[in-house]
């Protein structure tokens, strides 16, 4: 295999690490409430323009704390006004909701900041490269994944190790047992909502300097972090984790091979065959409500 | 059931006289004005990935007709303007039909697309009203699909290819070097290419690669990374849209040095990069430093009522739409045969620029001066005035027509 072969693989397998923020707090969102958010987009687009607002005083640092904190802020307010109340119901209602949310929060972006996209740079010191032999990376981007690296296993750990991540893990399987028990999922319901979004908003502020800012961008990264889901089964921590990186592998294969035109063609492509062959997704759980 | 057919129809025609009688009785002074004013047509892509220049083009239209109206109208009438969002080729033309046999519109102005310039010219040849493409770039509009009803102010991708390859030229980046393309996978990347392909071919050059990429694509790492590979003599993007801004911050970003140029533009992207990220050499019709009376003029009137200064899809629809009130009330008539006989015969227009431009017989294709703009980098004196421009190609003592297609070069057949 050449060195070129090589780093392709190299940099596919960071490449899906940008998808992984907005793929996990979709799948969150659905284990839990049921809802597909087809908003998501739209709240990775805010994290971006609320960056470009908020940076000149707090600097990009500040933004990548306040931002995805203003954005969990609307989040809940979203949840509490609009989402609780779908979430017993026909997935089509949800459906259509969070699809009008979109185009709403789009058009929002417009008629406040305009349509032509808006610039954002990376922080003077972030710029630079880093080399492990002849591979080239961007410093930003280490940066960039050392973040979602911590948020990720961050989550994990809620999930996985507090009281707190039991409550959500019982309710995504079996909401009515929780309610039996005494526990009102209500807050959980607030919690994880407010976390999944919060992380597509953060999402927002880590790709505002090196991807362009219009208000369409939400419904750029929604679909490739549906697939993402998808691939990697609805509800599976570390299936879309993998899913992840997968699709990145895929992505960078295909491009190492000379068929940039397919490049994404072909995480679709992923999408099908493992939807024929494993409608669940790869780690997809078995989760009882939805079958 | 024929009774009941009858009756019906009878009823229908009944309320149908009913409604008219009202319309005419209770809003006479509606129905009056309607026909007093003479309206346009625009249509131009507001949404989707070339909404951000239609929103330009939308501005400068509104500002057309406001200063027409100010100096007295069309033909002593009020210019009213219809707007739509274009969509896609099918909305477009279906759009365009309705404009045309509903609202009545003189003519057509606008677009951004090449698809939908393409289903709007078959509307308005069918039609038999004129189309002023004001942003669509493929040559194939003006060679194989040109129509006797549809003109370009837009210039046509071999204008922007000749105009830019000129000044590569000149920084010795042409002959005997390899260059590495970037084309957006669609019509007008695929245009484009084909046009960059044959300059190459005729001066002496090579490609490295080209590879294809598919619009949907956001990160350009993978692209990065061949490229540096490659370690071609010029980097060429051959991209559109946003595309091109994500391209410019991650080149910036990965640090790569090979100098870089484009061969599709729009100023609203390198806005968008900024000054940090924004480089290489780039041609475009028009922008706002351009040091003429007229185009100082236009800047400043745009950028009082906008807030911003106008990039060059604002330019073309602005032109536009000022092309077609000037040569009404020159001929006293809105009549499409007329215009276009006035137009093909040469007719002159003040384009902004240093010399006048007119639409050539051939293939309807606006004659008139382009530019190159080059990045400054560090150093700008604010967020617009980031680039630094050209002197008009091609120069005073030659013909405007060297840089659009040579006439084996153009498959037009326009009698």
């Amino acid at each position: 295999m050449s060195t070129l072969f090589l780093q392709q693989i190299a940099n596919g397998l960071l490449d899906g690490v940008y998808y992984l923020l907005i793929a996990l707090g979709l799948s969150l969102i659905f284990s839990l409430g049921g809802i597909v958010n087809l908003a998501h987009g739209a709240f990775y687009a805010v994290g971006a323009y609320l960056t470009i607002l908020i940076s000149p005083y707090v600097g990009f640092g500040g933004s990548l704390i306040i931002a995805p904190g203003l954005v969990a802020l609307l989040g809940i307010l979203i949840e509490r006004t609009l989402f609780q109340r779908f979430y017993r119901a026909d997935p089509i209602l949800s459906l259509l909701l969070t699809f009008g949310l979109a185009l709403v929060a789009e058009q929002l972006l417009r008629m406040i900041f305009g349509a032509p996209p808006l610039s954002y740079s990376i922080p003077t010191w972030l710029r630079g490269q880093v080399f492990l032999g002849d591979f080239i990376y961007s410093r930003y981007r280490v940066t960039l994944i050392v973040i979602a690296a911590v948020c990720v296993l961050g989550l994990w750990l809620l999930l996985n190790k507090t009281a707190f991540g039991r409550v959500v893990r019982a309710g995504v399987q079996n909401p009515d047992m929780v309610g039996a028990l005494g526990i009102s999922l209500k807050p959980y319901m607030m919690a994880v909502a407010a976390i999944g979004i919060g992380l597509a908003g953060l999402a927002g502020v880590l790709l505002a300097p090196i991807y362009s800012i219009h208000p369409a961008m939400g419904q750029e990264i929604i679909t490739p972090a549906f697939v993402v889901v998808v691939i990697g089964g609805l509800g599976s921590f570390w299936g879309v984790v993998t899913a992840a990186i997968l699709v990145g592998l895929v992505k960078g294969v295909t491009i190492g091979l000379g068929y940039s035109q397919f490049s994404t063609a072909v995480i679709y492509l992923m999408m099908l065959v493992v939807l024929l062959f494993r409608p669940r997704g790869l780690f997809g759980e078995r989760i009882q409500r939805f079958e | 059931m024929n009774k009941s057919m009858c009756t019906q129809r009878r009823s229908l025609i009944k309320s149908a006289a009913a409604a008219t009688a009202a319309s005419t009785l209770s809003m006479p002074a509606f129905v009056r004005a309607q026909s007093d004013a003479i309206r346009f047509g625009h249509l131009t892509p507001r949404t989707g990935f070339l909404g951000p220049l239609g929103e330009y083009a939308v501005m400068a239209a509104d500002l057309a007709v406001e200063e027409i109206n100010a100096a007295g109208g069309v033909m002593g009438r009020k210019l009213e303007i219809l707007k739509e969002d274009s969509v896609n080729p099918q909305t477009a033309s279906t759009k365009a039909e309705r404009m045309i046999e509903r609202d009545k519109v003189a003519c057509i102005i606008g677009e951004i697309s090449s698809a939908s310039a393409l289903t709007i010219a078959q509307v308005s040849a069918r039609t038999r009203t004129l189309f002023v493409n004001t942003g669509a770039n493929s040559d194939a509009l003006r060679g194989s699909n040109c129509n006797k009803f549809m003109f370009h102010v837009e210039s046509q991708n071999s204008m922007y290819v000749k105009t830019c390859g000129r000044s590569l030229q000149q920084q010795g980046l042409v002959r005997g070097k390899k260059w590495f393309s970037l084309t957006a996978d669609y019509a007008f990347g695929h245009d484009l290419l084909k046009v960059a392909k044959r300059f190459m071919e005729g001066n002496g050059g090579n490609f490295a690669a080209d590879k294809l990429v598919p619009t949907d694509l956001t990160d350009f790492s993978a692209m990065l990374i061949e490229i540096r590979n490659a370690k071609p003599d010029l980097v060429v993007s051959n991209l559109a849209g946003n595309q091109i801004t994500n391209f410019l911050k991650q080149y910036a970003e990965f640090g790569l040095n090979f100098p870089v140029a484009g061969f599709g533009f729009d100023t609203a992207l390198a806005w968008a990069a900024g000054a940090d990220n924004f480089g290489g050499t780039w041609p475009v019709v028009w922008h706002h430093l351009i040091d003429t009376p007229n185009s100082k003029r236009f800047v400043a009137n745009f950028t009082k009522k906008y807030g911003k200064p106008p990039e060059n899809q604002a330019w073309g629809d602005y032109l536009a739409v000022k092309i077609f009130a000037q040569s009404m009330n020159e001929l006293k008539t809105t009549d499409s045969a007329k215009l276009i006989d006035h137009w093909e015969k040469g007719a002159k227009f003040d384009v902004m620029k240093t010399r006048e431009g007119y639409f050539r017989k051939s293939d309807h294709q606006l004659m008139h001066e382009m530019y190159t703009v080059q990045a400054i980098g560090k150093g700008s004196k604010n967020r617009w005035d980031i680039f630094k421009s050209s002197a008009p190609v091609p120069g005073p003592g030659e013909s405007l027509e060297v840089i659009a297609t040579t006439a084996e070069e153009n498959e037009c057949k326009l009698g």
